[in-house]
Parts: structure tokens; sequence; C-alpha cells
């Protein structure tokens, strides 16, 4: 089967990228270099293609109803013009996928789910739906083939962001400017007399915007960002990058620290979840869990030996036995040392307890830390 | 363009040699580590060990990847590159100079007759 290709794929060849297979699209891995791409967005600013990425739209009088049924999450604490993070899961409490939920005006919800998820996201809701008594009140729509994406990322980029769009928003949240947009809200601005999403929103750790959109104004979005933010050094950044700083924060990846055997409790997302906002699926597993404890917690982890970066799959041990399994693991580019985050039993799990990273055969010392494994100073 | 020394010898793996009688200084190419791009980590293998053409011997870490290097030649591995260990990074900038990684003492040198040549290393990159 041939890879599918987003809307910026002959951007991407122009400007030299390695391209890889991701959950079934051809996007780019990387430019120039992982690090310099990487660095580029802690110091400045970088732009991703995210247009792989799945949209789900929810609406009519009965959207919130059955969204605080399938997410877990409370969807009621979503204004008009507001995002949270949640996540889908099954009866057992397994994660179905992450995600960002968005109210965009009243009774009208767009999900944005991972790339390699929508088919299975898609087929869920459809699923619950169907068992949805007041199902009649509730329209689902997968609406990822209308839409393109990209992240713009880093402390810079808020000096010229506001160049792109020059007027105020026209719906979801009211403002003057992009920059007047606060952490998880979402604006619809106009960009050329077509309307785009713009979210304060990502996926970094710093500061910065996703912006979605129909294709021909991602398209014209992402070269018109290259160009006014050259002068504050962007970068364009590929899915190598994004997973390295993803992972300095501690932010999980669907595949990785989550799947259908792993709930939100084990990934240490729990925050995200909102046990008193009345029943939804998986509730039951997780209440349980909540009071009684889990049998693996996910941590955080720097290489404290010099050694080979850890990687996924990688056996973690501690007091002589193996005991865990990597999940994400780099050669951190802000730090300069391998990183990583896997499941362990819960006596292992506070930060300072010494472990070790078995690489290929031979076992390196490794410590616990507190997430994220990366904070500005 | 990846630079391709005329001098040296080529594996389809992306090794170069650099034969010196019956010495044989063993790297990654130009386009190799170009490909890979920010090497973090290298891994060599013990001084003594004898090893065969075509065996793993050797691991370079991008960020990204591990990706296994393979000895060229049969022999034993007569000295390892320091320098790589302790700074991985001159793999990117001297991948055929100072960026060696092993030399071996050649057992059988009639395989040197079985490596590629500048042009058809040159030829296979670009094909």
């Amino acid at each position: 089967m041939g890879l599918k290709r987003t809307a910026l794929f002959s951007a991407h060849q122009k400007l030299g990228a390695k391209l890889i297979d991701f959950g079934g699209w051809e996007m780019p891995v990387q430019y120039t270099s992982i690090t310099d791409e990487h660095l580029a967005v802690r110091n400045a600013a970088g732009i991703f293609d995210i247009s792989h990425m799945g949209e789900v739209t929810v609406s009519s009088a009965a959207s919130a109803e059955f969204l605080n049924h399938v997410l877990t999450n409370d969807i009621r604490k979503l204004a008009p013009g507001l995002g949270q993070y949640t996540l889908m899961c099954n009866e057992r409490g397994g994660v179905i996928d992450d995600l960002y939920a968005y109210q965009l005006s009243g009774g009208v919800y767009l999900l944005i789910v991972n790339a390699s998820r929508t088919e299975a996201d898609v087929a869920w809701l459809k699923a619950q739906w169907e068992k949805f008594p007041r199902r009649s009140e509730v329209n689902l729509t997968d609406a990822s083939h209308n839409y393109s994406a990209v992240a713009v990322q880093g402390p810079r980029v808020k000096e010229f962001i506001n160049n792109v769009f020059p007027n105020a928003s026209v719906s979801a949240m009211r403002v003057n400017h992009v920059t007047d947009l606060k952490k998880n809200q979402i604006g619809g601005f106009k960009f050329e007399n077509q309307s785009v999403l713009v979210s304060r929103t990502g996926y970094t750790g710093e500061d910065g915007f996703e912006i979605t959109g129909e294709a021909n104004a991602i398209v014209k979005i992402w070269d018109k960002i290259l160009e006014i933010g050259a002068p504050f050094g962007i970068k364009p950044c590929g899915l190598g990058a994004r997973d390295t700083l993803r992972t300095e924060v501690c932010y999980p990846l669907y595949g990785h620290e989550l799947d259908e055997e792993t709930t939100p409790i084990e990934a240490g997302v729990g925050f995200f979840v909102s046990l008193d906002k009345g029943e939804f699926i998986g509730r039951k597993v997780l209440v349980e869990q909540k009071a009684n404890g889990t049998k693996k917690k996910l941590i955080a982890f720097k290489m404290t030996d010099k050694s080979a970066p850890p990687r996924p799959h990688y056996p973690i041990w501690a007091n002589g036995a193996s005991v865990g399994i990597v999940t994400s693991g780099t050669q951190s580019p802000s730090l300069n040392i391998g990183i990583g985050m896997g499941f362990v039993p819960p006596e292992f799990s506070k930060p300072d307890t010494k472990i070790e990273i078995e690489i290929r055969g031979k076992r390196f010392a490794a410590v616990v830390v507190k997430k994220p494994i990366y904070k500005k100073s | 363009m990846s630079n391709i020394p005329s001098d040296l010898k080529y594996t389809k793996s992306h090794e170069w040699v650099r034969v010196s009688g019956d010495i044989a200084t063993i790297g990654i190419t130009d386009h190799a580590q170009h490909e890979l791009t920010d090497i973090v980590f290298v891994e060599l293998p013990e001084v003594g060990r004898k090893v065969k053409a075509g065996e793993a011997c050797a691991v370079v870490e991008s960020v990204k990847t591990a990706s296994d290097i393979y000895s060229p030649v049969s022999g034993e591995i007569l000295e390892t590159n320091k320098a790589v260990v302790d700074n991985p990074a001159l793999v990117n900038s001297k991948p055929d100079s100072d960026g060696w990684f092993f030399k071996i003492k050649l057992s059988n040198p009639a395989e040197l007759n079985s490596l590629l040549t500048p042009e058809k290393y040159k030829a296979q990159i670009n094909g």
C-alpha cells in the first residue's frame, strides 16, 4: 500500500527533507540535523508539518454529554474558544488514544487525534455512538481529509506570528492578536480571506501555536512563516526533533508510553482524568487504580554512566533484576546526555532511585528523575 | 555531494578501507555520516578480537538510531580510535581521516579484491 502524503509534501522535497514512513504517512524525519532543529525550537523557532494528524468534529445538542462519556477529562470545563488535553479509554481503562479537544462554538467540538490512531478512533467513536441513547442529537464526522496543519514552536515565535495574521480573530476565542491567545485557547483567524484555526498549544515544551485549516491555506502559511520567521532563526523541523523535544519534557507518545493495555494512571497522566465528573468509559478501573495503586508506573530517567543512548525496548534493571522496559529514549540535544522514559513497578519509581539500562547486553547506571527531564532555566 | 577519496576502497554497507602493507584502516564514508547525521556515540571492538569479513563489530549511534558497522575484511583488531569514542562528532566532521574507527591486521588480503572501487561506490550511492 502506498504511503499517504500531506499537502506540504513538495515543500519538504524542495527543502531536501529525509522522508520516512510514520503511521502510513510519508513524513520528514529531518531536514538538516535533528540536533540543529531541536535547538532551533528551544532557542528560537521551528515549524513542523502536522497535517497527518486526524480531525474529528462532534456537534449538536448532546455533543458534550457524548464526549464526557467517551473521554476522561471533563468537557464541561471547556468554554467556547478553549481546548484541553484528554484521553479516550476502553472498558479496561486502556488508552485508545490521547488527544486535544476544543470547543469552537456552543456545542461544536473539534478533536485532534494521532495520525496512527485516526482509523481506530473513528471506529471506536462510531461504535460508542451506536450505543449512545441520545445519538440522534450527536453529529460525529471524520474531517481528517479536510484539514492540514502546522505547529510553530519556540520562544521567538511570539515576536513574528502576529505578522502572519494581521487582523483580530473572527470566531472561537475573540482576541485582537494571535499572541493575545492564552495557553490552550483557540481562535479563528483570516489568512488572505481563508479561515484557519490557531491555538496556543504544542508538543515541544516551548511556547507556540498550532494552525489548522484547508490544505491550500496551510501551504501558503508554511511558506509565509518560513519567510517572516527567517530573521528570527526559524528552521523547518522534522519528526526526529519533534520526538526528542517531547521526550525531554516527558510528553507521552501513543504506541510508546500509551496503548490499549496501559491506563492514564499508569502513564502518569491521571491529572487529565476527571473521576468525579460522573460515569465515563474506563472509569471503574481508573477509580480502583487511583485508590489502590498500579502494578506499573511510568518513570523518567537520565543516564549517569557514559553510554550509548537508551532506546525503546531496552530492559530496565533495579536491585540486580530486570524490572521494566524503556518506552522512549534518546540522546538529549539540550542536556547532551542519554534520557528516557519507561515502565517499572511502583517501588522503583521514586526520583533518585538508582536503576540500570541494559544496552546490547551490558548494564549502565541511570537515575530516576522528576518529570519533565528538561526544564527551562 | 559526498566526498569519495580516490585512494580508498569501499563496501556496499558504506565503510571505507585504507590499506598500508598488511594493515587496513576502517571508517565510515562521508555519505554514511551525512545520512546518519549527529553522531552521538561510537562503540568499537576490543583490540585483539579476530573478526571475519562482513561481521558486525562496531556500532555508531545518531540521535535517532543505532547502526551496526561491519568489518570489510578478516583479521585481528590491532588498534581502535579513542578520539571518536571521546568525540563522536569527529565522524561527522572528518569521516575519512581523523574519524577512522579501527585498524586490522589482514588475515586474507585477497578479500581486498572484492571491495568496491571509488567509481563503483559512487555509482551505488547515486543509483
